[in-house]
């Protein structure tokens, strides 16, 4: 492995992510629109703001692993893996051998005696593998699609968008060319180039379904940021000898801030759909629910069926985008009812 | 006008070029033939195998400048065969690109067309209906079924529907094509029913606003003064005026009409571009998969510049100078 290893990193990550959201909490706590945003916010959409809490909750617990305390005994490679806090949930050797149904106490198969009889509440995969683990640890790479691909959208986007809406002249027209030229190539073709160029793996998957999103957010910054420099309390600003950097990151930056919300929460439930078409497509993230409907999509053709790995997955997928669609639909009510338009 | 067009047409033309600009950064430049041949042989071939595999499919030549001949290089191929629809033959099995592209329109065009024109038809009229009873429980329902279809991922239409309809209830055949047209209405039946309600819920929300925006203007309510009925006026003067956002919508949709439903025909056995595109993914098909992103976005930016002229059509106001 390089440097670091990647529980750690993963560990490191969820420090940074708690740390960041306790800090942006209490920003918005100090200001009065965004902390009336926020209540008027879990005032109209309870239900699925538990949810989604309920799934990062999920998530997190699945990005802190540690080495040890696991494994059968005796094996060393089983134990030098590290295992999540919802890894730990589970016994380590709670595994059959193939498919079995929810709580039986034989193999789909053949029938032969379990080792869990009446423990798996979904039942198992081809490989024996308990499904509710599997669909638990679906949380943390939907979220991580997400997360990741606004990470790279969301900068982006607000770089290339303000300094072609702020400066004008050569740098909005190179800005708007290569826009249009990304703009131009339907997306899921120009997704799929891409990672069939940048290779798979999670990190490939979202810079390419990044360098394919900032396109739309970009667009729309830079027409905000088009009509936020000519008014007068930037002009005055500037007539008060503020540095351009000055004036863009006091005056134009918090200005756009709830534009970056409302994408974020509109971004995030496309982001992971199309994971799902990529994971049909044999080039998604392993371990997704998209993969887990791929996998499970040809056992419906047999007879007795096995549902309980379809349905535990896309249900996990509906009820994450489904919560997402909601309180997107609501934050853009609060925070913006006219600059964005819906669908495309 | 004619200066408009010709200026829109050269911009869109700079923008191809753009387009390629891109598609050999990242086919030529980014990912080196070598790595190519290695992803399409295999990890472990032979490295005579590997550099055979690159002098076979012209990846050989150099990249940016040839001293011997300057016309003889990868740029200048790369260009040369995307601008004459020249596309070479395929990185997977040889065959001829530009045939295979030809050949797959048809069944492609047969699928798409008919969940486009239904679709467009289906969205707007029902969205009409939706927004005629705005503020009501009909709405309300309305847009939270929207919600609920769009938040299902299109896997599960296609699964759903191929489980429900093609197997419990059997009306159609679970998959498959064929060109005989009486045959082929039956096996297009159940991707097209599943290609429309996948798309509808987007597209009724899409449609529910533009036109609860236009029923807040002055005229609806001048028209609602002068005694018009309030099926007349969301027939004639809401439809009317939404006519840009809705023309925005359908004549971008259009390149996939050709391109296809990389899902639903790989799904549904239909020997479309959507399959060859699968094809092309599954077997590390790099000169196909530049052909079709290169056709793609062609026909997106034509479809672009046919939506600002028509613009000028359907209203007035909008002057093109």
């Amino acid at each position: 492995m390089s440097l670091v290893e990647p529980h750690v990193l993963s560990n490191i990550v969820v420090a940074v992510l708690l740390g960041g959201a306790v800090a942006a909490f209490a920003i918005a706590r100090r200001s009065d629109l965004w902390s009336q945003a926020g209540r008027e916010l879990i005032g109209r959409r309870p239900i699925a703001i538990g949810a989604i809490a309920l799934f990062v909750s999920v998530a997190m617990l699945d990005s802190v692993a540690w080495v040890g305390g696991g494994g059968a005994a005796g094996n060393v490679l089983e134990q030098s893996r590290p295992r999540s806090v919802v890894d730990r949930m589970f016994a380590p050797d709670f595994k059959e051998k193939s498919y079995s149904a929810p709580l039986a106490d034989i193999e789909f198969y053949g029938g032969a005696d379990l080792s869990h009889p009446g423990s798996h509440l979904l039942g198992t995969d081809i490989l024996g593998r308990d499904v509710l683990h599997l669909t638990l640890k679906g949380a943390r790479v939907a979220l991580l699609i997400g997360g990741l691909t606004s990470l790279i959208v969301i900068p982006l986007a607000l770089l290339m968008g303000i300094s072609a809406g702020y400066f004008g002249g050569r740098i909005d027209d190179i800005v708007f060319f290569v826009v249009s030229t990304l703009a131009s190539i339907p997306t899921l073709l120009l997704l799929i180039a891409l990672i069939m160029v940048l290779g798979h793996g999670p990190v490939q998957v979202c810079v390419a379904m990044g360098v394919t999103g900032w396109v739309g957010f970009c667009r729309i910054v830079r027409g905000e940021t088009f009509k936020l420099r000519e008014l007068d309390y930037v002009q005055a600003a500037r007539a008060l000898g503020v540095s351009e950097i000055g004036i863009i990151l006091r005056h134009i930056l918090p200005n756009l801030m709830h534009l970056v919300v409302i994408t974020f929460v509109l971004l995030f439930s496309g982001l992971v759909l199309s994971e799902a078409i990529l994971a049909y497509l044999g080039i998604g993230i392993d371990g997704s629910w998209g993969q887990m409907i791929d996998q499970a999509r040809d056992e419906l053709a047999r007879d007795p069926i096995i549902w309980w790995n379809l349905v535990a997955a896309s249900t996990a997928l509906f009820a994450l985008i489904l919560s997402v669609n909601f309180v997107g639909d609501a934050v853009r009510d609060i925070l913006d009812p006219k600059t964005l338009g819906e669908g495309e | 006008m004619l200066a408009y067009i010709v200026r829109r047409t050269a911009y869109g033309f700079v923008v191809v070029l753009g387009v390629l600009l891109l598609l050999f950064a990242l086919f030529f430049l980014y990912a080196e033939p070598i790595e190519m041949a290695r992803r399409a042989v295999g990890e472990k071939a032979p490295p005579e195998v590997l550099e055979q595999w690159v002098v076979n499919h012209g990846y050989d030549k150099p990249t940016w400048w040839n001293s011997e001949s300057p016309g003889d290089t990868m740029l200048v191929d790369h260009f040369r065969s995307m601008l004459t629809f020249d596309f070479g033959r395929s990185d997977a099995d040889d065959s001829p690109i530009l045939e295979r592209i030809r050949a797959g329109m048809g069944p492609s065009l047969s699928l798409t067309l008919p969940i486009f024109t239904v679709g467009v038809l289906l969205g707007v009229g029902l969205s009409l209906f939706v927004a005629y009873f705005r503020e009501t429980y009909i709405d309300r329902m309305g847009v939270v079924l929207c919600v609920l279809g769009m938040s299902l991922s299109i896997l599960l239409y296609i699964i759903g529907g191929q489980f429900l309809i093609g197997k419990m209830l059997r009306w159609f055949p679970i998959s498959g094509f064929d060109a005989s047209p009486a045959v082929m209405l039956r096996f297009l039946a159940l991707p097209v029913l599943v290609g429309l309600a996948e798309g509808l819920g987007g597209s009724i929300r899409f449609y529910r606003t533009v036109f609860i925006e236009e029923t807040g203007r002055d005229y609806v309510r001048t028209a609602r003064a002068k005694g018009c009925g309030d099926g007349r006026i969301m027939a004639r003067h809401v439809l009317h005026n939404a006519m840009i956002p809705i023309l925005t919508r359908v004549v971008v949709s259009i390149p996939f009409l050709f391109t296809g439903s990389l899902l639903l025909e790989s799904f549904f056995g239909i020997p479309g571009l959507g399959s060859m595109m699968v094809d092309a993914i599954h077997g590390n098909d790099f000169a196909t998969l530049r052909a079709m992103v290169y056709i793609g976005a062609l026909l997106f930016i034509a479809a672009q510049i046919l939506t600002d002229i028509a613009y000028t059509l359907v209203d007035p106001r909008v002057r093109l100078a």
